[in-house]
């Protein structure tokens, strides 16, 4: 397969995590979403690499290491944060914190 | 020299169908994920998701980045999703709505993003977008700890950072007491 092909499949699911992260109500499933658009990026980078757009040293391999280890750190941290808010809040639903608006 | 354009039309064919199964199985596993009800399915179906971008990455010629995608995504972070979702919701007989009110727009957005960067894919010419170069791993390492030393070692600083204050947030504050 060629270069468009991979990015058409990368586009489309970063769009399917991008309708995600916008409908879904609960937050777990918004911090899954993210996951799915990180991993839309890195696949986009992987294929650059692949088909040698100005991939010097496979930078395109070195940049999907580093992202998913930045995403690790933004999981880990999302995670505890969601814990520590539904532990406060009795709920996962994200319009359920609303206090700010009153 | 003289046997590599047959070898490469076989390998083509295998790999038209391998990425028909595997941009199947992605783009299966991601709009599952989204659009079921059980938090635990949508996991599960995000776990798929990201074992076929493994075979994926394979398939693009960088197996080290297929071993860390299974490494890194389906087995520590999917682990981690688990975790959170049991420690949440323990036993949901009755699930609320899974969509909030804007899903309408929020599936305009997202359509507008795709239809806007997929013009951007089909305008533009790309001249030497058909055979796949494999990662040399010896040259990715090397470009790893010479070129890229540096954000090597911010990421792992990172890490710690993100560690340290995962701990700190996911803490209840009683046991600040208790242990005083």
């Amino acid at each position: 397969m060629d270069l468009p092909a991979y990015l058409f499949l990368s586009l489309a699911l970063f769009g399917i995590g991008a309708f995600g992260f916008l409908a879904r109500r609960n937050a777990i499933m918004m911090l899954i979403c993210i996951e799915l658009m990180l991993n839309a990026v890195n696949l986009a980078l992987v294929a650059f690499n692949a088909f040698d757009y100005g991939a010097t040293n496979d930078a395109g391999a070195v940049f999907s290491l580093l992202i998913m280890a930045v995403a690790a750190a933004e999981a880990t941290v999302g995670l505890a944060l969601v814990i520590a808010i539904i532990r406060t809040r009795q709920t996962p639903e994200v319009d359920e914190y609303s206090d700010l608006k009153e | 020299m003289s046997a590599q354009p047959e070898r490469r039309v076989s390998a083509l064919d295998i790999s038209i169908v391998l990425f028909v199964v595997l941009a199947v199985g992605v783009l299966g596993g991601g709009l599952a994920a989204v659009l079921l009800r059980n938090v635990i399915h949508s996991a599960v179906a995000m776990m798929f998701c990201f074992g076929a971008l493994a075979g994926t990455y394979a398939l693009l010629g960088a197996p080290i980045v297929a071993a860390a995608q299974v490494l890194i995504y389906l087995g520590a972070i999917s682990v981690l999703i688990l975790f959170a979702i049991m420690l949440t919701q323990a036993g949901d007989a009755n699930l609320p709505a899974p969509f909030q009110r804007q899903a309408p727009v929020a599936a305009l957005v997202a359509l507008g993003i795709v239809f806007l960067v997929g013009w951007a894919i089909v305008s533009t010419d790309w001249p030497n977008a058909t055979v796949v170069i494999a990662v040399d791993l010896n040259k990715l390492a090397a470009a790893i700890f010479n070129d890229y030393a540096l954000p090597f070692e911010i990421v792992a600083f990172l890490l710690l950072a993100a560690i340290i204050g995962a701990i700190y947030l996911a803490r209840r504050p009683e046991e600040d007491e208790r242990a005083n």
